[in-house]
C-alpha cells in the first residue's frame, strides 16, 4: 500500500527537527508535524546552555561525555546560534569542599577542559560575582540559540525535501491491529498563511515509520494508540533579567539544588531553574514563590541581581523517563539521559518508536541514533553526516567578521544582525528597498522580518523566534504594532489584526512574573500606549453595536482651522 | 539657606504645568521642579476627558454626561464636574490656536495610528482635518522608513471599523532622507526649513513631498501623514502641502517619540515662563523634612542637583510626579509605594494581585496612586490627610484607568487647576 512519507516525525522540537534533518539529509522522504510553532514545547523553553558536560560530571559521567563532545560539535555546525561564553562552577564559603573536588576529578574523567580559579581569578572575569566566593572550576559551557538553532534544522530538513508542516495537532495515532501507519492530525488555528491546509481540516498521513518525538507530550501520544509511556514531566522556571549582569555561564557548584544558573543569553541574562513533577505537560501552577527564588538564591552568587530588572518569567517542562521499576522519587534523580522505546520490542506494535528523555545540548546525537534505528527498520543503508555538515546560516561563519557597515546599517546592528543570520547575512540584508529597524531594543530590521514572515507567514511569534523582535526590554510594547505592520498587504487586515493581539498577549503573558519595578512601569508604559494613544483596548472594529459617528464632534465648529487657500472647511 | 517659595510643583508634566499655572494665577511665588524630560514626549498630545466609563461603555460622545455617574474616589469625582469644565476652559486660554474641539461639548473621534479610532475632547490644530467622526474622504500617507505607520493597512482598518467616509492608504519614500533609520525630527526639521533634497537647483521638501503624494490624492478632500509635518513651523508646512496637494492636511497622532507630546509640552513651559513660574529641571526631589512644630506639614523638600542636596521650602507643596510611568509611583516586589513623601498607595499585599491575566482586562495596577480628599490632599491609612500643605495632581492620583477610560489629560487638567488653585489661595489666605 502506498504511503505518504516514509517517516512521519511527531514534534517540531530540537529532537523532531533534528531527526527530520538527519533522515532527509540520508535521501528519506519525511514529514513532520507539530502542534504549534516550532520550538513551541521544551525547547522554546530552556535557559539557553550549551553544556560542556560539567554539570553531570559528577551524577551523570556518560551524559557529561555526550554534552563535551556535541558541544564540541555544535560549536562547528552550527557557529551564529552558539556563543562559547565559558562556564564557572562556583564555589561559595559553605558549599562542600568534598563535591568540588569530585567535579574537578569528574571533569578529567570525561575529557572537559576545566582549571580551578582562586575566588580573586573568578571575580576578575566576573566582577559581580559575590566578594565571599571561594573558588571555582572554569569549563566550556556555552550560551545557545534554541529557536535558532531548531528552526536551520527545520529549514536545512526542507531544502532536503522535507515537508514540515507547523499548527498540525496529532488527532489520533492511525492503527491496525498491531501496526502504526500514520496519524490523523487537525490544521490549525490561528491566522495567516501559516498552515498550508484550511484551518479546522483533519488529515490524514500514512508512512511507513512514525517517530514519536513530542517528549513530555509522548505519553499522550502513545495513549491514542493504547500505549504506555510513563514521561515524568517535569517543570522549571527561568527568569530573565534586561541586561546581561554576567557574560560567563555561572553554576552553584553544589551537589543539586534549585536556582543554581545564570546563562547570558543575547542582551539578556536568565536565571534558572527548578525541578518539580508535574501531572498534565499544558497545565501547570506558575508561582510567584518560584521566581522569587530565582532571584533571592542567585544573589548569594550574584548580589546585584537582587536589585536588578527582570523582564519576565516562564517555565518549562522536561520529558523526564526512567526505566520502569527504577523508583525515583525525586526528579532531580531521574538521569538527563535518552531512551528510545521500539514498540515492537516493547509492546508488540510495530511501525512507531518514541524518543524520550535527553536534552537539549545533546539533540544532533539523539536524532542520529534514532535516524539509524529507523533506517535500520526501513532497510535502509546510508550514514549519518549531520555532524559534520553546517546548519543553513553557519557555512562560511567569515561573514560574521567581514564589514559591519556593508549593509548600510548603524555598526550595532549590523553586528547583532550577522551574527543572528550567519553566512545567510547577505542573502537577508542585501537589499535595494529602505531597511528600518523595526525592532529597537534587539536591533532587528525589516529585512530580517521579511525574511522571517517569507518562513512562517503570518505568525508573529514564530517571526519573534526566528529574528528576537520584541523579546527584548519593551516586551514589544514598541514593536509589536510595527511587527504586524509587516505582515500587510500579503495578509489582509482581519490576520493582521488577530496576529498582532496574539503576540501582544503572549508578550504579556511571560511578563505577568515580572511586575514590579522598572517591569512593572514598562507594562504600564505599554499599556497606556496601547490602550490610551491607539485604543486598542476598546477598537471600535470589534465593538458589537455600531458607533453613531454623527453624535460626536466633526470638527467644522473649528474658527481656527487651517484653510487652504480657495477652500472653505 | 533654603530656596524659599510660596507653592512649589513637584512634577513637569501636564498636571504638574497646570498646577503652577493656576497657583501662578492667584498671585503667589510659584517654583516647578521636575526630576526630567515629562512623559508628555510619550503620550498622543490629544486632551482626553473621558472617552468610556469605568464599567466600558463607549465611545461616549458626550463626557460631561457621564461624570455625575463616575464612582466614590474617582478624580473627577473629587473635584467635582465644574472643575472639569473649568479646567477645560483654562486649558483652552492656554492652548489658544494650537489646539481645537473648544467649540463643543462633544468628544471627537480621531483617527490614531494603529488604525482605529478613539474618543478625545481637544485635539492639536494639525489633527483637526482628520477626525473619524468628519465624513470627508481621506488618504492616509506612509513612509517606508517609518514602521509604525502602516498607512494602507489603518485605512483598511478604519473602514473595519465602520468609519462614515472612504478611506484609502499608500506608502511613500519620504524625500531627502539619507538614512533609513533617521530620527523623528529629522523628517520635521527637513520640512520646517524646508531643505533642498535633490541635487542642483532642485526643489525644497516640502514641494518633493507634495510632488511624490500629489498622484495619489485623487479627489480625496483631505490628506493624513503621521504627525512629523514641521515642529516650530508647523502649522507652515501643513498649509503649504495643503495648497500644493489641493487639500486638507492633517498629522495621525503617534507613539513615542511624539512630536504633537513635544510641542504640548513647549506650549506649556512658554506659558509657565510668561506667567513667571520658576522652573528647574533634571533635579529630582529625593526627600523631604517635617515641620519642626509637629504639625504634620512639610517644612522643606530635599532637591538633589548633581548630587548636591538642595533644600527649597515652601507654604504648599503639589505633587505632580506621575504615576508608575512617570516613576511618581513605584514598587518592588514587596510593595508599591510613593518615593517621596512615602504617602500611602493602597494595593494588595499579593504582587500576583496586581494585575489580571488580559493584557487589556480590569489590570488594577492601572489604578495605583494616591487616595486623596477633596482639597486633592493624599490620605494616609486612616483616611486622614498625610500632610496639611500637600496636594496631588495627575497621574499619581489613584483609583481611576486613565488608559481605559482615556481619560489621562482631563484628569491631569482638573486635578491641576485644583490643587495649583487650592495652594495659591491657602497661601492668600494665610
Amino acid at each position: 500500500m502506498a504511503r505518504d512519507t516514509e517517516v512521519l516525525v511527531l514534534g517540531g522540537g530540537s529532537t523532531g527537527c533534528g531527526i527530520a534533518r538527519d533522515l532527509a539529509m540520508r535521501g528519506l522522504e519525511v514529514t513532520l508535524v507539530e502542534r504549534g510553532t516550532l520550538t513551541d514545547g521544551t525547547t522554546g523553553r530552556m535557559h539557553g546552555l550549551l553544556h560542556s558536560g560539567g554539570r553531570y560530571a559528577v551524577s551523570d559521567q556518560a551524559s557529561a561525555t555526550e554534552c563535551i563532545e556535541e558541544n564540541e560539535i555544535l560549536r562547528e555546525i552550527a557557529g551564529h546560534c552558539v556563543e562559547m561564553t565559558g562556564g564557572l562552577f562556583v564555589q561559595r564559603p559553605e558549599d562542600p569542599d568534598d563535591y568540588f573536588r569530585e567535579k574537578l576529578a569528574g571533569c578529567e574523567a570525561c575529557g572537559i577542559p576545566a582549571r580551578v580559579l582562586s575566588g580573586a581569578q573568578a571575580r576578575e572575569i566576573e566582577p559581580y560575582l559575590a566578594a565571599d566566593v571561594k573558588r571555582a572550576i572554569e569549563v566550556p559551557d556555552g550560551a545557545v540559540d534554541p529557536f535558532r538553532l531548531c528552526v536551520a534544522n527545520a529549514i536545512d530538513a526542507e531544502s532536503h525535501g522535507a515537508r514540515i508542516e507547523t499548527r498540525a495537532e496529532v488527532i489520533d495515532l492511525l492503527r491496525d491491529g498491531d501496526d502504526i501507519y500514520g496519524v490523523e492530525v487537525r490544521h490549525g488555528s490561528g491566522p495567516g498563511t501559516r498552515t498550508s491546509e484550511a484551518t479546522g481540516t483533519t488529515e490524514e498521513i500514512t508512512a511507513e515509520y512514525v517517530v514519536n518525538a513530542t517528549g513530555a507530550w509522548a505519553g499522550r501520544i502513545g495513549a491514542m494508540a493504547d500505549l504506555e509511556i510513563e514521561v515524568r514531566p517535569s517543570k522549571g522556571v527561568m527568569t530573565i533579567m534586561n541586561v546581561r549582569q554576567v557574560d560567563t555561564v555561572i553554576n552553584r557548584c553544589r551537589p543539586k539544588g534549585d536556582a543554581d544558573i545564570v546563562v547570558p543569553h543575547e542582551t539578556t541574562a536568565i536565571l534558572g531553574t527548578t525541578d518539580e513533577e508535574v501531572s498534565d505537560p499544558d497545565d501547570y501552577p506558575e508561582e510567584q514563590w518560584e521566581v522569587d527564588q530565582m532571584i533571592d538564591t542567585l544573589s548569594e552568587l550574584v548580589p546585584i541581581l537582587a536589585e536588578a530588572r527582570t523582564i519576565r518569567s516562564f517555565w518549562g517542562v522536561r520529558p523526564l523517563y526512567e526505566p520502569p521499576g527504577t523508583g525515583t522519587t525525586d526528579p532531580t534523580d531521574i538521569t538527563r539521559d535518552f531512551f528510545l522505546l521500539d514498540h515492537a520490542d516493547r509492546d508488540g506494535v510495530s511501525g512507531m518508536s518514541s524518543i524520550v528523555g535527553g536534552k537539549f545540548t545533546t539533540y544532533r546525537a539523539m536524532a542520529e541514533e534514532i535516524s539509524d534505528h529507523v533506517c535500520e527498520a526501513l532497510g535502509v543503508s546510508t550514514s549519518c553526516t549531520t555532524a559534520d555538515e553546517p546548519l543553513p546560516g553557519s557555512e562560511n561563519l567569515a561573514v560574521l567578521e567581514r564589514g559591519m557597515d556593508d549593509f548600510g546599517l548603524r555598526s550595532p546592528i549590523a553586528r547583532r544582525s550577522t551574527q543572528r543570520l550567519g553566512s545567510r547575512s547577505r542573502e537577508v540584508l542585501e537589499t535595494d528597498e529602505p531597511n528600518p529597524v523595526v525592532c529597537e531594543c534587539e536591533g532587528v530590521t525589516r529585512a530580517e522580518i521579511q525574511d522571517a514572515v517569507s518562513q512562517t507567514g503570518a505568525d508573529l511569534n514564530a517571526v519573534r523566534i526566528r529574528t528576537r523582535a520584541s523579546m527584548g526590554n519593551c516586551q514589544g510594547g514598541f514593536c509589536c504594532g510595527p511587527m504586524a505592520n509587516e505582515l500587510h498587504p500579503t495578509s489582509d487586515e482581519e490576520t493582521v489584526h488577530d496576529a498582532l493581539d496574539e503576540l501582544f498577549q503572549e508578550r504579556w503573558k511571560g511578563q505577568r512574573h515580572a511586575l514590579w519595578g522598572e517591569q512593572l512601569s514598562q507594562a504600564m508604559l505599554t499599556y497606556a500606549l496601547h490602550a490610551t494613544t491607539m485604543n486598542r483596548d476598546r477598537d471600535p472594529a470589534n465593538a458589537t453595536a455600531e458607533i453613531d459617528f454623527g453624535a460626536f464632534d466633526d470638527g467644522r465648529a473649528e474658527s481656527n482651522r487651517i484653510d487652504p487657500a480657495g477652500r472653505t472647511p | 539657606m533654603a530656596i524659599e517659595d510660596d507653592v512649589l510643583v513637584i512634577g513637569g508634566g501636564l498636571a504638574g504645568a497646570t498646577a503652577a499655572l493656576a497657583a501662578a494665577d492667584q498671585g503667589g511665588r510659584v517654583r516647578l521642579v521636575s526630576a526630567k524630560q515629562s512623559t508628555l514626549r510619550h503620550a498622543s498630545g490629544l486632551i482626553d476627558v473621558l472617552g468610556y466609563t469605568p464599567s466600558g461603555e463607549g465611545p461616549l460622545s458626550d463626557p460631561f454626561a457621564a461624570i455625575p455617574d463616575l464612582p466614590r474616589g474617582h478624580p473627577y469625582e473629587r473635584v467635582g464636574p465644574d472643575a472639569v469644565h473649568e479646567a477645560l476652559d483654562f486649558f483652552d486660554a492656554i492652548a489658544g490656536d494650537a489646539y481645537a474641539g473648544a467649540g463643543t461639548e462633544s468628544n471627537a473621534l480621531v483617527m490614531t495610528f494603529g488604525g482605529t479610532v478613539k474618543p478625545t475632547a481637544r485635539y492639536p490644530t494639525a489633527t483637526a482635518a482628520g477626525l473619524a467622526s468628519d465624513d470627508r474622504d481621506a488618504l492616509l500617507v506612509g513612509f517606508e522608513t517609518l514602521p509604525d505607520f502602516d498607512a494602507p493597512l489603518s485605512a483598511a482598518h478604519l473602514e473595519s471599523a465602520g468609519v462614515p467616509f472612504a478611506v484609502r492608504g499608500v506608502t511613500v519614500r519620504f524625500p531627502g532622507l539619507a538614512r533609513d533609520d533617521a530620527k523623528l525630527t529629522r523628517y520635521a526639521h527637513l520640512l520646517d526649513r524646508d531643505e533642498r533634497v535633490s541635487a542642483a537647483g532642485g526643489s525644497g521638501a516640502r514641494e518633493a513631498l507634495a510632488a511624490t503624494v500629489e498622484p495619489h490624492v485623487a479627489g480625496a478632500s483631505r490628506v493624513g501623514f503621521p504627525a512629523v509635518l514641521g515642529d516650530e513651523r508647523a502649522d507652515e508646512v501643513r498649509a503649504d502641502l495643503a495648497d500644493r496637494l489641493g487639500a486638507e492636511v492633517f498629522e495621525v497622532p503617534m507613539g513615542p517619540p511624539s512630536l504633537p507630546g513635544v510641542r504640548l509640552e513647549e506650549l506649556l513651559y512658554d506659558a509657565l515662563s510668561d506667567a513667571g513660574v520658576r522652573v528647574t529641571t533634571g533635579v529630582p526631589v529625593v526627600d523631604y523634612e517635617p515641620d519642626a512644630e509637629g504639625a504634620g506639614r512639610i517644612d522643606r523638600v530635599v532637591v538633589d542637583r548633581n548630587g548636591t542636596d538642595v533644600p527649597h521650602r515652601a507654604d504648599q507643596y503639589v505633587l505632580a510626579t506621575g504615576g508608575l510611568v512617570g516613576k511618581g509611583v513605584r514598587s518592588d516586589r514587596e510593595r508599591v509605594f510613593e518615593p517621596i513623601f512615602d504617602c500611602h498607595v493602597p494595593h494588595p499585599a499579593d504582587r500576583y494581585d496586581w494585575f489580571v491575566d488580559d493584557a487589556f482586562g480590569d489590570q488594577p495596577y492601572a489604578k495605583f496612586g494616591l487616595p486623596v480628599d477633596r482639597d486633592l490632599r493624599p490620605l494616609d491609612a486612616t483616611g486622614d490627610p498625610e500632610f496639611a500643605n500637600l496636594r496631588a495632581a495627575g497621574a499619581i492620583v489613584g483609583g481611576y484607568d486613565f488608559a481605559a477610560e482615556k481619560s489621562g489629560a482631563g484628569v491631569s487638567l482638573a486635578t491641576g487647576s485644583v490643587a495649583g488653585r487650592g495652594a495659591g489661595a491657602e497661601v492668600n489666605d494665610r
